[in-house]
C-alpha cells in the first residue's frame, strides 16, 4: 500500500546546493554555529574559508552578525538546528532581520520530531509558528531533496528574509528531477474531488500514501504540497475547499501556529468547510524517528482517518 | 570636510566650535523630548560629545549619499538614546532640524528607537545587546569587499548586562575585526537604578581586555580627550578596540545629572523651561 520511494537527505542537499551557487552568487557568505558538519555547511567552510564565519553556539550573535552582513550587500546563509536558529535568536530575527527587512537566509535543519533520539529539547516543533509570526519573512518547508535544491536557489535570488526548514533524517523523494518549484504557488500532486489534503515537508509523502489508501476505499483525495507557508497560496487552499468540500492539513509541527492554523484561517475566511488537522499535539521523546512518527500519529493511516472524518462532516 | 575623509570638502570644526555645538544640540535634545512628551533624555545627554566627536571630526560620510559604500558605519546599539543621535544626524545634514519636532509622532521618519527609515541610521534598535553583533557584520563585510571603512558601535553600560554583547565581543576578537571600535557610554545608570545596584559591571576594562580587545578609557565629555582617544584607536590596529567613556547621565541639566529618574521620562513644562535656561 505504501509506495516505495528513494530516500535522500535534505540537509546534505542544502550543503551541496550552496557549493553550486558559490560562483554565480559572489555575495553569498555562510555563517555557522558549531554544527556545521551536521548541517553540511562544512562543505562550504572547507572550500571557501574566506567566505565562512563560525560563531560557536551563540545564536543571538550569529543572527546579529548575519544581519550586519546583509545590511552591507552580502547574502548570508545562516544555519544551525531549528531549535537553536529560531528559538534562541528570535528577538534578533524580529528586530534586526524582520523589522529591518534584511536579505538574510536562515536555513535550519533538524526540524520536527524526525530529529529522533536527541529528544524533546532537540525537536523543533514550534519553529513554523514562531517564524510565520514575523511579517517580513518568507517561509519554505520543502517536501524533499529535489525541492530543497530549488528552494535554496530561489532564496538566494529573491530579496528579503527567508526561513527554510529541513530535517535531520533522510526523507522520501516525491518529485522527479524535472520538477519546477514556484515560490508561493502550491503544487497539486494528485487530483481528487472528495477531500483535499494540504501537506508540508515530510508529510507530503505520508499524505500521498494516505491518498492511495483512500482511493482503495473509493475516496478520491487531492493532495496539495504547501511548500511555501508564507506567503501562502490562498487561491489553492480556497479552491481545494470549494471543489472538494472538506480539507485536511498534515504537518510535522505542533498543531498551533503551523500549516493547520494557516489552512483553517484561509478556509474560515473564504470558504468554510470541515477542517481536520494532522499535527503534533505536544512534546515527544527520545526514540528513532520512524517510531516517533507512529507514536505521534504522523502516519498514512492517521491522515486517511482524518480525511474520512472531514468527508463525514460535510453538510 | 565632514569627518576626516568625506568626499565633499567642508569645514573642520575647532574644539570651541564643537563645545558650542554641544550646548545647542543639548537644547535640541530637550526640546525634541519635551515636544514628544516622552523619550530618553539621560542617555541622550551623556552620549552627546561621543557622537559629536565621531560625526564632526572622526568619521567619513556623505549626508547627500547616506548609502555611500565607503562610509564609516555608526551603529547606535542603545537605540533609546535616539534624540541625541537625531540631533547630531540633523546637524550633520541628514535631515532638516525642523523634523526633530516630529519625533515619536504619527507618520514621522524619526522613530522612538532608531530605525533605518531615518537617513543616516544603519540598524533597527530598541532591544538591547544587538548593535555590537550587527557592527561586527559590517566590519566583516568591509573585509570581504576589500574596503577600509571603520565601524563604530555605541553601547550603553547597562546594555553590557546582555549576554549577546559578550558573544559579539568574543567573536570580534576571534575574527580579528580590527576595523571595529565599540564605545561604552559609562554613565553608571540604567533603566531602574544605578548600574552598581542592578548588576555589577566592574572591572569593565578587564572584562573587555580578557575578551581580546584593546581598551582605552577617557572622560566622555572632554572633547580634546575624546578626540585624542579616537586618534589613538587608529594606530596599530591589531585587535578590536573599545573606548570606555566615563560620562554623566543627563549631562548639562543640573537636575537631570546623575538622576536615575530621567533615564526615560520627558521634562514637564517647568523642568523644560529650567533646562533651557541652564543651557542658554
Amino acid at each position: 500500500m505504501v509506495a516505495q520511494r528513494k530516500m535522500a537527505s535534505t540537509r546534505q542537499t542544502y550543503g551541496e546546493t550552496l557549493l553550486d551557487m558559490a560562483d554565480s552568487f559572489p555575495d553569498i557568505v555562510v555563517l555557522g554555529g558549531d554544527l556545521n558538519v551536521s548541517v553540511f555547511t562544512h562543505l562550504w567552510r572547507d572550500k571557501y574559508p574566506e567566505r565562512f564565519f563560525d560563531f560557536g553556539p551563540a545564536e543571538q550573535n550569529l543572527v546579529g552578525v548575519g544581519a550586519g552582513l546583509a545590511a552591507n550587500g552580502k547574502i548570508p546563509f545562516v544555519s544551525t538546528f531549528s531549535v537553536f536558529g529560531v528559538g534562541r535568536p528570535f528577538d534578533q530575527l524580529r528586530v534586526l532581520v524582520s523589522q529591518g527587512n534584511l536579505n538574510m537566509k536562515l536555513v535550519c535543519t533538524h526540524a520536527g520530531i524526525l530529529t529522533g533520539e536527541d529528544g524533546m529539547s532537540a525537536h523543533g516543533i514550534e519553529d513554523l509558528s514562531l517564524i510565520c509570526s514575523l511579517p517580513a519573512f518568507t517561509v519554505v518547508s520543502p517536501a524533499d531533496s529535489v525541492e530543497t535544491v530549488q528552494a535554496v536557489k530561489t532564496a538566494a535570488s529573491t530579496e528579503g528574509p527567508f526561513y527554510i526548514r529541513l530535517s535531520r533524517a533522510a526523507t522520501p523523494v516525491v518529485h522527479e528531477e524535472d520538477y519546477r518549484f514556484q515560490l508561493g504557488k502550491a503544487e497539486e500532486m494528485r487530483e481528487g474531488s472528495d477531500v483535499t489534503i494540504f501537506a508540508t515537508g515530510v508529510m507530503v509523502s505520508v499524505s500521498l500514501d494516505a491518498a492511495d489508501m483512500l482511493a482503495a476505499q473509493g475516496v478520491e483525495a487531492r493532495v496539495v504540497n504547501i511548500h511555501t507557508l508564507k506567503p501562502v497560496d490562498e487561491e489553492a487552499i480556497v479552491a481545494g475547499a470549494r471543489e472538494t468540500g472538506a480539507v485536511v492539513s498534515a504537518e510535522e509541527h505542533y498543531f498551533h501556529g503551523g500549516l493547520g492554523s494557516i489552512v483553517a484561517q484561509v478556509v474560515g475566511q473564504n470558504q468554510p468547510v470541515p477542517v481536520e488537522m494532522v499535527a503534533l499535539q505536544g512534546y515527544s521523546e527520545s526514540a528513532r524517528a520512524e517510531e516517533l512518527m507512529v507514536k505521534c500519529g504522523l502516519t498514512p493511516e492517521k491522515v486517511k482517518d482524518a480525511a474520512l472524518k472531514a468527508v463525514s462532516r460535510k453538510k | 570636510m565632514i569627518g576626516g575623509r568625506a568626499p565633499a570638502a567642508g569645514h573642520t570644526y575647532s574644539v570651541p566650535e564643537l563645545q558650542a555645538m554641544a550646548k545647542e544640540l543639548r537644547r535640541d535634545i530637550i526640546q525634541t523630548i519635551y515636544t514628544a512628551g516622552s523619550g530618553h533624555p539621560g542617555g541622550s545627554l551623556s552620549e552627546l560629545e561621543i557622537l559629536i566627536s565621531l560625526y564632526f571630526r572622526v568619521m567619513r560620510y556623505d549626508p547627500e549619499n547616506p548609502g555611500w559604500a565607503d562610509r564609516d558605519r555608526f551603529i547606535l546599539s542603545k537605540g533609546h538614546a535616539s534624540p541625541g543621535f537625531y540631533a547630531v544626524l540633523s546637524r550633520a545634514g541628514y535631515f532638516p532640524r525642523e523634523e526633530l519636532a516630529t519625533y515619536r509622532q504619527l507618520n514621522s521618519r524619526i522613530q522612538g528607537h532608531a530605525h533605518p527609515m531615518t537617513p543616516g541610521v544603519e540598524m533597527n534598535s530598541g532591544s538591547l545587546g544587538m548593535g555590537l553583533s550587527f557592527a561586527l557584520g559590517c566590519a566583516l563585510a568591509a573585509r570581504l569587499d576589500g574596503k577600509d571603512y571603520m565601524v563604530y558601535a555605541l553601547l550603553g553600560d547597562g546594555e553590557c548586562d546582555e549576554g549577546e554583547i559578550w558573544e559579539a565581543a568574543m567573536s570580534a576578537a576571534h575574527h580579528k575585526a580590527t576595523n571595529l571600535v565599540a564605545i561604552v557610554d559609562r554613565n553608571r545608570i540604567q533603566n531602574d537604578r544605578f548600574t552598581d545596584d542592578v548588576m555589577t559591571l566592574d572591572p569593565l576594562d578587564r572584562k573587555w581586555r580578557d575578551f581580546g580587545w584593546r581598551v582605552f578609557e577617557t572622560d566622555g565629555h572632554d572633547l580634546p580627550a575624546l578626540l585624542d582617544t579616537f586618534e589613538k584607536t587608529q594606530r596599530r590596529r591589531t585587535r578590536p578596540t573599545v573606548i570606555i567613556a566615563h560620562t554623566v547621565k543627563g549631562k548639562g541639566v543640573s537636575f537631570m545629572e546623575n538622576n536615575p529618574g530621567f533615564h526615560g521620562r520627558a521634562p514637564n513644562a517647568e523642568e523644560y523651561q529650567k533646562a533651557l535656561e541652564e543651557l542658554a
